[in-house]
């Protein structure tokens, strides 16, 4: 059979997304030290980091301010996942908060950002002779990013839903305006179905934003312009499908629906498009807050996301067709059994 | 010609709605009575967010019941001659411009009244030119919107319970843009920062305007 080769398409991409999306591990990164500010004199801490490899390559161990280093004393590796370092910290840091970074040459650099509130400011440390290594790490590995951590694969299925909702509309869209056109039947079918498989699509999104919205931001649900334009499109569309219940012939009901999907397709693409720019949002991509792609959005994470998008815009349509389908059956069967 | 048309019809509506003064007294009534029993519920107001979010809501159902009747007090007859002698988009234009105007007037009624009862305290410090225009703009604005979901409504033959389900997701948007439009009007703040919202609330109301003058023709044909 010719032309499925797009189905066995999607297919593979989504197994490649399930197997390397869950499977490739988060970089390594520095999570957590054991006090939080520090002041003139000696200190010993401890550090906790995430996927590090410390026990096999001692790490480089030092402190930074506001570009000047000051490398520790000792360093005692305790595991995999755990160092202890030693520092003499001089008097006449900068700026109060002071950075903790390692590197090992499986790792490369890690760092926890403004660990400590630095006490003992002055004008500027007298730099020691501190040389640190920045051979990066070689690994295939998803960036490690706090806040986000391990939920950062959640971009490989919430953001395509969004896609393919999308994708389905616009299918939608155009069905609707092959039944306003000729008033053709067929079309309104294919609107409804693609209707109902988007919202499928929406729902998904839904939860698994919702998920990440409660792993992130730490709620469920926020306020905010993305949300509330996400809302307004499910509204939108149950909206279309009791209009439609409440019409029983098909020719009207096919042009109803219609003219009401043109209008509100229109609205709410120009709704989702403009507002989330005009205001403040956690969300990324509007507001002033960058999408991924503009530096979260690193080669590794492309590799896997780009084939997601794909691949679950594919899997919609192939749903799509699937339901498109079945319900001109059934109503054949339906017209044929004289119900 | 199509301008002449246009005219001709608004004249038209204006006398339809001289004729039944009630249709303007049930919407003045409305308003007045939904200000009076929120202010039993809150008497003065002072809070800014607040004072600005009641106001919109309550002329969000002010314009669903003033423009639930738009193609509904019309028999199916009279409709059917209306249809003969003019051209559906002309009486979609006439009709989208004439509530415009109605709920401009109504919206700023409205807000007169609201001050009264409800207390103008949040207006001390607004810049109320913006202010008023984003009123003008934004009640205008859900009159463009609901015009066409009202001949939706009546067409499916289901009336003003179906107009709220269809409208208000679609209102939704602009609803929540006024209201932020307005809220910085009331804080004080310039064209610099409120101008934008009041530009995309326009291009929201063409764009709306555009559309019923594309849709309206397949909706009025049997």
């Amino acid at each position: 059979m010719k032309g499925w080769w797009w189905k066995l398409l999607s297919v593979v991409l989504l197994l490649y997304v399930v197997i390397v999306g869950l499977g490739t591990p988060l970089g390594p990164a520095l999570v957590h030290a054991s006090i939080d500010r520090i002041a003139p004199g000696p200190i010993s801490l401890e550090a906790t980091g995430y996927n590090t490899h410390f026990a096999a390559n001692t790490p480089e161990v030092w402190l930074e301010n506001d570009g000047q280093r000051v490398c520790a004393t000792d360093v005692k590796v305790l595991s995999d996942v755990q160092f202890s370092a030693d520092f003499n910290v001089p008097e006449g840091f900068r700026t109060n908060l002071t950075s903790l970074w390692a590197w090992d040459a499986a790792d490369g650099q890690v760092v926890l950002r403004e660990a400590f509130f630095t006490q003992g400011l002055g004008t500027g440390i007298a730099q020691d002779d501190c040389v640190v290594s920045d051979a990066a790490r070689t690994s295939f590995a998803f960036p490690n990013r706090s806040i986000l951590n391990e939920t950062i694969r959640n971009l490989f299925f919430h953001v395509p839903m969004w896609f393919t909702m999308m994708v389905l509309m616009t299918i939608a869209f155009w069905q609707s305006l092959l039944v306003l056109r000729s008033g053709d039947l067929v079309a309104d079918g294919k609107a409804l179905s693609a209707v109902d498989v988007s919202l499928l699509f929406a729902a998904l999104g839904l939860i698994t934003g919702s998920i990440w919205a409660r792993a992130t931001w730490g709620g469920w649900w926020t306020s905010d312009p993305k949300l509330n334009g996400a809302a307004v499109t499910v509204l939108i569309y149950a909206a279309y499908l009791i209009l439609r219940g409440s019409v029983p012939d098909p020719h009207k009901r096919a042009r109803l629906a219609a003219i009401y999907n043109i209008f509100a397709y229109v609205l709410m693409m120009v709704f989702i498009m403009v507002l989330p720019r005009l205001t403040d949002s956690l969300h990324p991509g509007s507001g002033g807050n960058p999408a991924f792609n503009q530096y979260d959005l690193d080669s590794t994470l492309r590799a896997v996301f780009y084939p997601a998008v794909m691949g679950w815009i594919l899997l919609g349509i192939w749903a799509y067709t699937l339901h498109q389908r079945t319900a001109r059956l059934r109503s054949i069967y339906d017209e044929a059994n004289d119900r | 010609m199509r301008t002449a048309e246009i005219a001709h019809l608004l004249k038209l509506e204006w006398q339809l709605d001289r004729r039944q003064k009630h249709a303007w007294g049930s919407m003045a009534l409305y308003v007045v009575s939904t200000i009076y029993v929120c202010y039993q519920g809150v008497r003065h107001l002072f809070d800014i967010p607040i004072w600005n979010a009641l106001f919109w809501i309550i002329l969000l159902f002010a314009a669903f019941n003033a423009l639930g009747r738009s193609f509904q007090r019309e028999n199916t007859g009279r409709q059917l001659y209306l249809y003969t002698l003019a051209s559906p988009r002309s009486v979609v234009l006439a009709r989208t411009i004439y509530n415009g105007i109605t709920m401009g007037v109504l919206s700023l009624l409205s807000l007169g009244a609201y001050a009264l009862f409800i207390g103008s305290s949040p207006m001390n410090d607004a810049r109320l030119d913006i202010f008023l225009l984003v009123v003008i703009v934004g009640g205008i604005g859900f009159a463009l919107v609901l015009t066409l979901i009202s001949a939706l409504a009546a067409r499916a033959g289901n009336g003003v319970g179906l107009m709220a389900i269809l409208g208000f997701p679609i209102v939704l948007p602009m609803l929540l843009s006024v209201m932020k439009a307005s809220k910085l009007a009331l804080d004080g703040l310039g064209w610099d920062i409120t101008g934008k919202y009041v530009l995309w609330l326009v291009l929201i109301d063409l764009i709306t305007v555009a559309l019923a003058w594309l849709l309206f023709p397949y909706l009025w044909r049997d």
